[in-house]
């Protein structure tokens, strides 16, 4: 999670190979919420979003996720390993503890519970973005941005 | 035409399978199935669909259910789109006599395709649960299919 204390919650389950979740992620930031992302790679559609999570997870455990995770979304055209790899260098993380934790079972059931949590609160595409009395699916529009800014 | 409702037995209908035979009303008893109609192999809104019930489909067998999904693509269309997703969800044809088992389901859509709908038949094949979107384009979260099992089973 991340934005100022106290700001409205926004939470957004997205997968990093979804261009719509790209779209959706610059505007956002650049309003005053606080963000929670989850995990929502639908695998058969996006087959480097669960790798892409993991990775971003595994970045998270050395207290890196969110720059990791606009990494991802700056460029996502490239998601195969080596582009991982080298967004950690370029973040100073300890190169084989990554790669080691972004394989591991825990991270993976980390995504998991990500993903069965959207599930179980009816997300059925990328991104939903959820917050108080709001909910959006899909293709983020000038109605979502009205309703964002307006509170 | 709406889509049969819960109560009412599942309907005498033929489908067809990749592997050639036909799957029967009869293929319903004995466990939980859903049917899951949509449009069309290959389109955005279905490709998201069946990819999310994918991911799920361990749970779906954990609770019992068999997942089906059903269009009126011919088969070997539907099976290039399962090869394509890596969908081990199998596929049911009602390609000829085209839209005969849809609208046996009251799912046919005046385009000559199926309506968006889930239908969950018992072990009796009778309906336990239906739904189908308010549009085709209407994308139907798994969450429904579980709260459906919660109820089922409840």
């Amino acid at each position: 999670m991340r934005g100022p204390e106290g700001a409205r919650a926004v939470i957004v389950y997205g997968d990093y190979e979804c261009p719509f979740c790209a779209a959706l992620e610059a505007p956002l930031n650049e309003l005053e919420l606080r963000v929670a992302f989850r995990h929502f790679p639908v695998r058969s559609s996006h087959p480097r979003a669960q790798a892409a999570a993991c990775a971003a997870e595994a970045a998270g455990l050395q207290g890196a996720f969110w720059a990791f995770h606009d990494a991802l979304f700056a460029d996502q055209g490239r998601l195969e390993d080596p582009h991982l790899w080298a967004r950690a260098q370029a973040l100073g993380l300890d190169l084989a503890r990554f790669d080691a934790d972004r394989r591991s079972d825990a991270v993976a059931e980390r995504v998991r519970a990500d993903f069965r949590g959207g599930i179980r609160a009816g997300v059925a595409t990328t991104p939903t973005l959820f917050a108080d009395g709001l909910r959006h699916s899909g293709r983020p529009d000038p109605e979502l941005w009205a309703a964002l800014r307006g509170g | 035409m709406a889509v049969i409702e819960a109560g009412l037995p599942a309907p005498e209908f033929s489908l067809a399978t990749y592997e050639g035979d036909a799957f029967t009303r009869e293929r319903l008893e004995g466990r939980i199935t859903v049917l899951v109609f949509y449009p069309f192999a290959f389109s955005p809104v279905c490709t998201d669909q069946l990819s999310i019930y994918q991911e799920v489909l361990d749970d779906f067998e954990q609770r019992g259910a068999t997942l089906y999904g059903v269009s009126c693509d011919a088969v070997w269309s539907q099976q290039a789109w399962r090869e394509k997703l890596g969908m081990t969800i199998e596929q049911l044809s009602d390609f000829e006599p085209k839209g005969e088992a849809c609208r046996a389901f009251g799912v046919l859509h005046p385009g000559g395709f199926p309506e968006r709908a889930l239908v969950m038949t018992g072990p009796d094949g009778v309906v336990l649960w239906s739904h189908q979107t308010a549009s085709p384009g209407d994308l139907p979260g798994a969450n429904l299919i579980f709260d459906a099992l919660d109820a089922a089973a409840a």
